[in-house]
């Protein structure tokens, strides 16, 4: 029971951090209507700029002899790795995304292959992450909160649960209370007729792909803080599994909508969690696609999604 | 647009004129021949070996663009496809060659299409033009190929109903399960164990693939001969079902899917024929992949190999068969050429795809062919005028 409810808690922190990637990938497809396949190295580049910028503000790897970093340098490397990445996502839409507005789908797709591989290989330069893993810093201290029948509830494990929380909350009101919220949902539905009633569709595109850099550069953040030890290189196929996953949380969610996507990052979450913990952990991975194939089979929408009817 | 129902061989047209119809396999053989016995003992061992990968990887550009350049739908699972094939034909070799030459030593049993680029004449024992492991290799290879176009089959009959990004999101899911799947397999049976070898009967060593460590010294058979056969009878087949009735329904439910139907194309039959058909090479292109290195290792095989062939195909143009392989050919090629910027080289290739998407969006041939650009026209025109004033 007790190692039911650990994989359980297990399973909706993973979860949390598959639903702030699977927001930003379900943002951009439900404006632009293409895979931004360069998502999952956001998400390094968030989790290898917090690694740098604790580093700048003198938090050492592993705590070292100073012990763990204050609460409010935690929330500084969070804040300062979501402004970055954000300027980063804004650049990457500007310079290699926008030029392709009128082009057919698969063109996007491949500029989005060719802006992963690019931020793969930089990432990997000498003077940028190199090829080595890196130790993480500690951010938080390993401190067991409370017990709950024979489980120990972490420190970690609420502050990553919280932080994706309140960030979903945060988008949540975005999304549905604010001018710019209702500019986006506008785009979605058609960005001609949008346009037609006076918003920026240019403006709109590039807030979208700053938020969901952001929240991928927070999910980074909080994969360091559940995770500690090395970070691997940035062109490791783990990282770009992960982002995958993510990604099939959307879909199972229904990709555009942003409430699908919170529900399926912790559906698949903790179906991965289960089914590593009960069934063969060998095949963790097909376990999630098949999910997705079969969800896909049988509500090609996601389970939120709305059935879109082809007009002729 | 009709419907009747026509046959999709690969190798084209049913009935008329058999010399017609085998014209294109005298041409993939002299092809071959003359990259295996002129091309081949020319050059030292690592131009050979990026030729062999150019090779494969215009078989695989070329069937995926029955798929996608053809039909339009889009697959981004290809290599799991490939690596169905390479495993079923690495398989195959490596554990049938190790009962039927009954010794430990997987050694080279092949003949003198098998012989590699170092392979020098021996008067006293020449080899055969074909022998027992040339037969073993080449079904095993059959093999992988009709597991691949099985597997292709299964895949794609529930999922090309689909459309769009759907189907890419399934035929990635497909790709990534066939990769756990591989690396799930038991551990393999190394030569070393003869006796194990022995023991183990051939249905549990099927199981047996090297799992997440790889499956290993599987014979090298895949020569130019070989992958370059494969190559040209691909080429061959895509040219003959482009211009054919069933190519043509392929390329109308790529304009327009309702179109098409409207006009009585069975859409679901000729793109699930299109993606077996593409599986079917990509398993054969595979299973030549497996014995050109000695080696499968799943990991390798990932969605990420799969945008490797789609990077190809929208370069060259998506539905041209000249660009897939003229694509395949240039970017098997560039990296290597490049191999001495060392970690400036993927940027540079990555910076290449973006600007070539932004600047030339319909790839290098659009649609067409290579001949039926019109510089090339009018140049081959003229030709032909001059040709018949001589």
């Amino acid at each position: 029971m007790s190692s039911f409810l650990q994989t359980l808690i297990d399973g909706v922190t993973v979860g949390g951090l598959y639903a702030l990637i699977a927001l930003g990938y379900t943002m951009v497809y439900g404006i632009l209507k293409f895979i931004n396949f360069a998502h999952s190295d956001i998400f390094t580049l968030g989790a290898w700029m917090t690694l740098t910028i604790a580093g700048w503000l003198g938090v050492q790897a592993g705590g070292g002899a100073t012990g763990p970093a204050a609460w409010y340098v935690g929330v500084g490397v969070l804040v300062l790795t979501m402004v970055f990445v954000g300027v980063v996502g804004f650049v990457i839409e500007r310079l290699a995304y926008r030029p392709l507005r009128q082009a057919p789908k698969l063109n996007v797709l491949i500029t989005a292959i060719g802006v992963s591989l690019f931020l793969q290989n930089f990432g990997q330069l000498k003077f940028i992450f190199g090829t080595d893993p890196a130790p993480t810093p500690l951010l938080l201290p390993g401190v067991t909160l409370f017990s709950v029948g024979g489980v120990s509830i972490q420190l970690v494990d609420v502050a990553v649960i919280g932080t994706s929380l309140v960030l979903m909350l945060g988008m949540e009101v975005l999304i549905f209370r604010t001018r710019m919220g209702s500019a986006m949902r506008a785009v979605s539905f058609s960005t001609r007729n949008a346009s037609l009633m006076g918003i920026n569709v240019d403006k709109v595109i590039s807030f979208t792909f700053v938020i969901g850099a952001m929240l991928a550069a927070a999910a980074g953040f909080l994969y360091t803080l559940k995770y500690p030890g090395q970070l691997k290189q940035t062109a490791d196929g783990m990282w770009v599994m992960l982002g995958l996953k993510a990604f099939v949380a959307a879909v199972v969610g229904g990709i555009g909508n942003v409430r699908g996507a919170v529900l399926g990052g912790l559906l698949i979450g903790l179906i991965e969690y289960l089914s590593v913990a009960y069934l063969k952990s060998e095949y963790r991975d097909a376990y999630v696609f098949a999910i997705l194939i079969l969800v896909l089979l049988f509500r090609p929408e996601g389970i939120l999604g709305r059935a879109t009817v082809e007009k002729v | 647009m009709s419907s009747q129902p026509v046959s999709v061989k690969g190798s084209g047209g049913a009935g008329g004129a058999p010399l017609r119809m085998l014209w294109p396999f005298a041409l993939a053989l002299a092809v071959a021949a003359f990259m295996h016995f002129v091309v081949g003992p020319n050059f030292n061992g690592t131009v050979v070996q990026v030729l062999l990968f150019a090779g494969i990887n215009i078989t695989l550009a070329v069937s995926l663009t029955m798929v996608n350049g053809f039909t339009g739908q889009f697959s981004i699972g290809h290599a799991g496809f490939m690596a169905v094939g390479g495993y079923v034909a690495g398989g195959l070799v490596y554990y049938l060659s190790a009962r039927f030459f009954d010794s430990p030593q997987i050694a080279f049993h092949g003949g003198i299409l098998s012989a590699g680029a170092d392979y020098r004449p021996d008067p006293d024992h020449p080899l055969p033009l074909l022998s027992r492991g040339d037969l073993i290799m080449i079904g095993s290879c059959l093999a992988g190929g009709l597991v691949a176009a099985g597997a292709g089959y299964v895949v794609g009959l529930p999922t090309l109903r689909l459309r769009g990004d759907y189907l890419a999101i399934v035929t990635l899911g497909f790709g990534e399960i066939v990769r756990v799947i591989f690396q799930g397999t038991g551990p393999q049976v190394l030569f070393t164990k003869a006796q194990e070898m022995r023991d183990t009967p051939l249905h549990q060593l099927a199981w047996k693939l090297g799992g997440a460590q790889g499956f290993n010294f599987i014979p090298i058979y895949a020569t130019l001969f070989w992958v370059f056969l494969l190559a040209s009878i691909t080429v061959a087949a895509a040219l003959r079902l482009k211009y054919s009735s069933p190519g043509r329904a392929m390329i109308s439910i790529r304009e327009d899917e309702v179109a098409a139907q409207a006009m009585g194309v069975n859409v679901t039959r000729y793109k699930v024929r299109a993606f077996v058909l593409a599986s079917f090479f990509a398993g054969l292109a595979g299973a030549l992949a497996a014995l050109s290195i000695g080696q499968m290792n799943a990991s390798a095989y990932g969605f990420i190999k799969s945008f490797d062939f789609i990077i190809m195909i929208v370069l060259g143009g998506m539905g041209s068969i000249s660009g897939a392989v003229l694509a395949a050919t240039v970017l098997t090629i560039l990296p290597e050429a490049l191999r001495q910027f060392d970690s400036y080289r993927m940027i540079a290739y990555a910076l290449l795809l973006i600007i070539i998407m932004i600047l030339r969006p319909q790839g290098l041939f659009g649609i067409r062919e290579v001949w039926e650009l019109g510089p090339v026209r009018r140049l081959l025109a003229r030709a032909g005028r001059g040709g018949s004033a001589a």
